[in-house]
């Protein structure tokens, strides 16, 4: 994708003569602009995440959205007089993405100019335009998947999440213990392909290769007796991450080979980067077959290769295309963590006959 | 440079601040292997990795990257040791 065409991840508005007309702090009854709800509602429903920089008193501001109804549809608001190009740095901080992805909604050029001076890569609108944005490519996502519009109830529970783990002061062990996560790993269906696509899009550091794959290959993968697409999804107290990894195998009688494999950025803190590598090394010891794996390096995906190494895995050959191969003897077999209960839902009877 | 002494006392302090143990009460022996003893999960291995760099000013390569050069605070001194002769022979 071109620089500057990226997907617009998160829409930050202004809220005086933006979200409404008027301006809060010298008159209560402010009006909200015609069809604004519209607007936000269904970006939401695309799965495109909202957040606030506005200059204003917190309290105020916050129950006057509630008032409308809307307050709900905001994640770290950032609500305060200092300088809005601080504000967009700590949104991006909290949702954990880039600035290229996120789009400036103010009806005031001079702070349309101060964000820009600080992130050049931002993109920014003036606020007389927003009934435009419904139609704007960078506002209609490639994928929306039911993962998609659960966006932004899944960052909900995160921020629950790391406010319970910022106030905890036990050790780690016994919080990771206390969010009862439980880690389900099975065969890809159909309706899981959309979404694996993004995945594949979108995960750049616990990804083996950075290859992408279509819907159409991983259809092909799914249906194929000679591989197997394997989906993991992770769940806690506090509700579903969705599916968050795929692992794609080439089966034969004598070797299994990893051609993918793969981790959402967003569990990588959770401690379960390893489990689905430790299923695989375990059901290859189980069908006495040779293990190994592909890998290409890239500049973010270190990680990926360190958890290879730490799970036995060597490099036996340098391809002339950059990939390296992985093999693994079998002779050490991890555990799961105690405090992850790890659930295998795969079919037995399924196609892979070779096993 | 430091002593083999004090390697082993900076890679302990950090193992014990950083692991996810299962049983906490027990402390950590220089030859407890702690991948068996503990969860090295992704995260983990990689601020691991990294403390062992920016630390002792070291370059993990691929091929160091095996269990047997990190699974006790033994190992990984010795790791760290190795490293830091054949940089002064180069």
């Amino acid at each position: 994708m071109e620089e500057g065409m990226k997907e617009i991840k998160c829409i930050v508005w202004d809220l005086d003569n933006t979200i409404w007309e008027g301006t809060l702090a010298e008159a209560d009854d402010v009006k909200l602009k015609p069809g604004i709800i519209k607007v936000i509602e269904e970006l939401d429903r695309r799965g495109i995440l909202h957040s606030i920089s506005s200059k204003n008193n917190y309290d105020l501001a916050m129950k006057k959205l509630n008032e409308f109804d809307i307050g709900k549809y905001f994640l770290y608001p950032e609500v305060h007089w200092n300088a809005k190009s601080l504000a967009i740095q700590k949104i991006i901080e909290n949702l954990n993405i880039n600035v290229d992805t996120i789009l400036f909604i103010d009806d005031q050029e001079f702070e349309r100019e101060e964000v820009k001076s600080v992130h050049p890569t931002i993109s920014c609108l003036d606020s007389k335009y927003y009934q435009t944005l419904l139609t704007h490519p960078r506002l209609n996502p490639k994928f929306i998947t039911e993962d998609s519009y659960k966006r932004r109830i899944r960052y909900l529970e995160d921020m629950k999440r790391k406010k319970e783990e910022a106030t905890y002061e036990g050790p780690k062990e016994e919080f990771l213990a206390a969010l009862k996560m439980k880690f389900t790993i099975s065969e890809a269906k159909e309706q899981d392909l959309r979404r694996l696509e993004e995945l594949t899009y979108r995960t750049n550091q616990l990804n083996s290769t950075g290859n992408i794959y279509s819907y159409e290959d991983l259809k092909e993968y799914m249906e194929s007796d000679s591989h197997q697409l394997i989906v993991c999804e992770l769940s806690d107290k506090y509700g579903s991450y969705g599916k968050i990894g795929l692992a794609l195998l080439k089966k034969t009688s004598e070797y299994w080979e990893i051609m993918q494999l793969l981790m959402s950025c967003r569990v990588m803190s959770r401690g379960v980067g390893t489990v689905l590598l430790t299923y695989i090394i375990q059901q290859a010891k189980k069908s006495n077959v040779l293990l190994r794996a592909k890998f290409r390096p890239t500049d973010r995906n270190r990680i990926m290769y360190i958890t290879y190494g730490f799970s036995n895995f060597k490099e036996t050959k340098v391809n002339s295309d950059g990939t390296v191969v992985l093999s693994n003897d079998l002779s050490v077999i991890n555990s799961y963590p105690s405090y992850i209960d790890v659930q295998e839902v795969i079919n037995k009877e399924s196609k892979h006959l070779f096993i | 440079m430091e002593s083999i002494q004090e390697i082993e006392k900076t890679v302990r302090s950090f193992l014990e601040e950083n692991m996810i143990f299962y049983e906490r009460e027990n402390s950590l022996d220089n030859d407890d292997n702690i991948f068996e003893l503990g969860f090295v999960d992704s995260m983990f291995a990689l601020s691991l990795v990294t403390f062992i760099e920016n630390n002792f000013e070291i370059k993990v390569e691929s091929e160091d990257l095996q269990i047997s050069n990190f699974s006790s605070i033994n190992n990984i001194t010795n790791f760290i040791q190795n490293k830091r002769q054949s940089r002064v022979i180069e």
